[in-house]
């Protein structure tokens, strides 16, 4: 093991990896409030496992999708679970991804010099609402197929670009097999590759310039005055 | 303009080390882990008591009534109650992202960074606490709740009865005003736009009236800058629009506070 490290490290500088990642220094007294961005890490591997074993047995067609994801809750050893961890695991990741920001807002961290990190957060948001909105019409059942069929309305909605932007979502003038399999490829090939970029960047930022202090008590304009 | 980057010396960089700082390892890396298998455990028992929903399969010629989107869009949904579907499925999500993404480049206030306090950041904290707490909470709530069929109110034990029909009986604000203070005029097509057009005009004019009131006087609003301070002004009159309309539906039955029938536009 070590060794292989030593052949790794010679030629790649592994080391200097770990160092950044994890012999940082971070501010005393970091609690469990900090966590919440890495949980919303651990939400997303916990969706993109769960996402990637569903994709296994799931058909995007108008015709086998429903029965595929029936097929998936009866018959697949542990369907039910792994489609029940990936649809609770998908609200969990838009609380978690929430109360991240709600921390990061009313403890000030988005300030100088963090800006960029939070404006990459508030895409990460966007996108996390994006995967919600794709995912909902997969099972291809009534709930999902009429709320799309609100959202995609309301997308029609805007000026202008409006009726456009409804065809390019819908593939055509009404929600059918084009429409789930542009969401499919949506929900599983954009969506990811979009979210692991700005997840890379914005892990970048934040091992680059450290987590936000939190206060200290003889010190009441915080750590840095 | 004020200078952003004077506030600079305060922040010390990541890479100085000083006795009060700690490793991640072990120290956050193990919280972090702690959290991360309570939190995939919750949702695993989570997931093996109750069954993900899946109903019927999709039927275009059946509309379920009501047909909601997921919990985390209902604030959204419930917004069309109040606006167009324009405004409130397109104008407003906007304005929500792009006001988010505002935050750092118009809070300037170097107090409060990187620890909780109200009263250093006094505004901030408020403006959030209601336009994402109360607001954004309130209609989720209100949406995944309390609505049922037509997307009328139901209280969470009442039965939801389809055929619930409840009279429509909203009114636009001219109508209102010309029945209420016998204003005949307002009921023309015209008059009422220009009447909305002003009345919502002069809202928005609360802007540059309170920066020349203020702006001498409040420290923070120099600092701001008068574009700064429009941007933030702007957002938040906006946001309040948004409760402005919830009372007056609520309150007066009111719809439409301006409409431009050639366009197709409502407010």
């Amino acid at each position: 093991m070590r060794t292989l490290v030593d052949w790794l490290d010679e030629r790649l500088q592994i080391r200097e990896i770990k160092v950044a990642l994890f012999d940082r220094k971070i501010p005393k007294g970091v609690g469990w409030i900090y966590t919440l961005g890495s949980l919303s890490l651990g939400i997303f591997l916990l969706q993109s496992v769960t996402g990637i074993l569903l994709a296994m047995n799931y058909s995007p067609s108008p015709q086998f999708a429903y029965e595929s994801v029936s097929y998936i809750t009866h018959q697949v050893t542990l369907g039910n679970i792994v489609r029940g961890l990936h649809k609770w695991g998908a609200s969990a990741m838009v609380l978690i991804v929430t109360l991240h920001m709600i921390r990061v807002y009313f403890m000030g961290s988005y300030k100088y010099p963090r800006e960029l990190s939070w404006v990459v957060g508030v895409f990460i948001w966007l996108i996390v609402m994006g995967f919600g909105f794709t995912g909902y019409l997969l099972p291809w059942d009534q709930k999902g197929y009429w709320a799309t069929m609100v959202g995609t309305t309301i997308a029609e909605q805007a000026p202008l670009v409006g009726p456009a932007l409804a065809k390019l979502l819908r593939g055509g003038d009404t929600l059918g097999t084009v429409t789930l399999t542009r969401f499919y490829a949506i929900h599983v090939l954009v969506l990811p590759a979009l979210v692991l970029t700005l997840i890379a960047l914005h892990l970048f930022f934040v091992v680059r310039q450290g987590i936000s202090a939190p206060p200290e008590r003889d010190k009441p304009d915080g750590p840095h005055a | 303009m004020a200078e952003p980057h004077k506030k600079a010396e305060k922040i010390v960089p990541a890479s100085s080390l000083t006795p009060d700082k700690i490793h991640t390892w072990p120290f956050l890396v193990r919280n972090e882990f702690i959290m991360g298998v309570v939190t995939l455990i919750a949702v695993t028992v989570w997931s093996i008591l109750i069954d993900a929903p899946l109903e019927s399969p999709a039927n275009p010629a059946r509309t379920p009534n009501p047909s909601k989107a997921p919990w985390y869009f209902l604030g959204l949904q419930e917004m069309l109650v109040y606006f167009d579907p324009w405004m409130a499925g397109v104008v407003l999500p906007s304005l929500i992202i792009v006001g988010l993404m505002m935050i750092p480049y118009v809070d300037l206030n170097p107090k409060g960074s990187g620890y909780y306090t109200f009263r250093e950041r006094k505004f901030a904290v408020s403006v959030f606490c209601f336009g994402f707490l109360i607001l954004w909470i309130f209609l989720i709530f209100v949406g995944v709740f309390l609505r049922g069929p037509g997307w009328n109110f139901f209280a969470p034990w009442q039965e939801w009865d389809p055929h619930k029909v409840v009279a429509l009986t909203n009114v636009d604000l001219n109508m209102f005003l010309a029945q209420h203070l016998g204003i005949d005029m307002l009921r023309d097509t015209v008059v009422q736009a220009v009447f909305g057009t002003a009345l919502i005009g002069a809202y928005y004019s609360l802007i540059g009236v309170f920066w020349k009131w203020k702006s001498k006087t409040i420290e923070a609003l120099q600092e701001l800058g008068v574009i700064r301070y429009g941007i933030v002004a702007f957002l938040f009159l906006t946001m309040m629009a948004l409760p402005i309309k919830m009372v007056l539906r609520w309150t007066l039955n009111i719809k439409y506070i301006v409409k431009f029938p050639w366009i197709g536009l409502n407010i």
